[in-house]
């Protein structure tokens, strides 16, 4: 949304002329608007309404919906030890994901501008794993951190052979393994939005600081990090927004386990779902993930995102 | 590498060693990058006894055997089908419906406007997985499940979000001296939408095709839920299926998924400036 749409860019000037925007009668509009409001309606909004509304129940998926429970559904969750767990692996993920990779990304975004040599070649590898499906990207890390695999053998060939663990075998680590496959996958693309964010600071101001007698630190501190500062908002935003949903990854490598230790709010409520036909319960669940999406995105709006977007996604 | 070869760029000692750390740094994150992918690809050359014992290198001999496994396996000629084709519909119905709501959404002034956009931008916050549970009744009342539009047309659902979102301010910057000219002309919205405004935005409609295509062929949540019989699966649930089916023969599972792995990455590498401006300006869910 922020940044460098180089066509946008060229045509502003005509914004400033242009006149208000055109009218048309309301069936035109409606016809214009009726494929993608009717997609969106039939699958996006009325099945989270039915969410809601399942979530009354105690429902297997099949039989009528009789069994009005209220709340009780919500009640079972907040009260199962292993679906806070869940809750709180989503809340590792989301820490280390802004305290780690964030700062990482944004580390060798800075290291991309300096002169580099070959630098399209390092972003571009750096972005690949990132189109890769979650799937192939856990299937293949699964094989690397198989005992004495890949990263066992890596380890040991540069002498740190002692930390060998069973990466995804030791309910101690195996969250964090997978939080390492996460960053693998995606500080690509955080570091690509934030080389575009970069690209939109006008050089004229890292010189004049370096002129001034800045260093190259003080310079990145005072000067570009302040300037940078929406393009990393956005980029903490989606961060969060991704970790709330984890699924497809953990799925793959873990499927929650081992005991528990790697589950996360969406397998916690497929697992209920669909293998144990608990349909009620995981709407439950379903609408707390949604709930928790909603709040983290309007404290966003509330207190960060407004003014980053103004001017970028609103013209 | 070094300090002195690139001395003639900095003017100070101490700027050189730091482009050294630079190039460095850089290399090491690239290492990290291509090992695990050259793993997969070389490792679907090796034998598992060869995997254990050195899995580094360049395999001695190379074993073609598992790659002819997954190529001559008419199942996986089967997934890769199933993808296309939910790619190809998903792709189909995300460009007209999204472009046409974008286009009067950016253009024209109608009571709502606000509230439908913003209805819509709302949506990029919803993971299927929110939705998941009623939709899989909906298609299983519809007959839809264990069909290829049963997962086209949900996921085309989630997909306007972003669209809409990248296409609005497109549609916007176009001049309204266009439109003005086109209405003398007695060009009406959708002759204007059809002539005017889909050929000035054909890069823009093709990164949102480009979009929609990666995240179609990559989904997973959906598929693995609708897509009940085998014959209906998607290239990740087939690999998936793989990865638990020849649990201990990990140089078949590296042949297979490498298979899979490789038509995105040329993609990639055609589509690039695509992809890269579609989630950098369009920006949102990653």
């Amino acid at each position: 949304m922020v940044i460098s749409d180089p066509q946008v860019k060229v045509t502003r000037p005509n914004r400033i002329v242009r006149r208000a925007p055109g009218t048309a009668p309301w069936p035109v509009i409606f016809a214009f608007l009726l494929p993608a409001l009717a997609l969106y309606t039939l699958f996006v909004l009325y099945p989270i309404t039915q969410s809601i509304r399942y979530s009354g129940y105690d429902w297997n998926g099949l039989e009528p919906l009789t069994d009005w429970v209220g709340l009780q559904n919500f009640r079972d969750a907040f009260a199962d030890p292993l679906f806070i767990e869940a809750i709180t692996h989503n809340g590792i993920i989301i820490g280390l994901s802004l305290l780690l990779q964030i700062p990482f990304a944004v580390a060798l975004a800075v290291l991309l501008t300096r002169n580099l040599k070959g630098r399209g070649v390092f972003r571009t590898m750096y972005f690949a794993p990132f189109i890769l499906s979650e799937v192939v990207t856990g299937v293949v890390w699964r094989q690397i951190y198989r005992p004495d695999g890949l990263f066992d053998q890596v380890l040991a060939g540069v002498g740190a052979g002692d930390l060998s663990r069973e990466w995804l075998a030791d309910p101690k680590i195996a969250l964090y393994s997978l939080f390492f496959v996460i960053s693998w996958k995606y500080f690509g693309f955080h570091m690509v939005l934030i080389l575009a964010g970069l690209q939109l600071i006008p050089t004229e101001l890292e010189e004049a600081s370096a002129i001034d007698g800045a260093s190259f630190w003080k310079g990145f501190r005072y000067v570009t990090l302040p300037l940078l500062g929406p393009t990393i908002r956005v980029s903490m935003f989606l961060s969060i927004i991704g970790a709330l949903q984890l699924f497809d990854l953990v799925w793959v490598t873990t499927k929650g386990g081992p005991v528990n230790s790697t589950a996360t709010m969406a397998t916690y409520l497929v697992d209920w779902g669909f293998r144990r036909g608990q349909f009620g319960f995981a709407s439950a669940v379903s609408v707390i993930v949604f709930g928790l999406s909603l709040i983290v995105a309007l404290l966003y709006q509330r207190f960060v995102l407004r003014r980053d977007l103004e001017g970028a996604l609103t013209t | 590498m070094t300090a002195t070869t690139v001395r003639t760029k900095g003017p100070s000692q101490k700027f050189d060693f730091g482009r050294g750390l630079l190039y460095l740094i850089a290399a090491l994150v690239l290492l990290a990058i291509i090992v695990p992918l050259s793993f997969s690809i070389i490792g679907g050359f090796r034998s598992n006894s060869q995997l254990a014992a050195q899995p580094v290198g360049l395999p001695d001999p190379w074993v073609w055997t598992n790659y002819q496994t997954a190529l001559t396996d008419p199942s996986f000629y089967g997934w890769v089908r199933n993808s296309v084709l939910i790619a190809l519909i998903t792709t189909a119905l995300v460009l007209p419906a999204a472009s046409l709501a974008a286009f009067v959404i950016a253009r024209y002034k109608f009571r709502g406007r606000e509230l439908v956009f913003a209805l819509f931008t709302l949506g990029l916050l919803f993971p299927v997985a929110v939705a998941i549970l009623p939709l899989f009744i909906t298609l299983r009342q519809t007959g839809l499940l264990n069909s290829p539009l049963g997962i086209a047309l949900p996921q085309a659902a989630f997909g306007l979000p972003l669209s809409i979102v990248i296409l609005r301010p497109f549609f916007r910057s176009i001049p309204r001296d266009l439109e003005d000219a086109a209405a003398i002309d007695g060009c009406g919205p959708l002759r204007f939408y059809w002539s005017v405004m889909l050929p000035l935005s054909r890069p823009v409609l093709s990164t949102i095709a480009v979009l929609t295509v990666v995240g179609s062929w990559n989904a997973f949540l959906l598929p693995l839920l609708v897509l009940i019989q085998p014959e209906q699966w998607t290239l990740p649930l087939g690999i998936n299926n793989i990865s638990a089916q020849y649990v201990t023969d990990t140089a078949m599972i590296l042949a297979y998924t490498t298979l899979a792995m490789i038509p995105a990455l040329i993609f990639y590498f055609i589509a690039q400036r695509q992809i890269v401006t579609g989630l950098t300006t369009g920006g949102v869910k990653g």
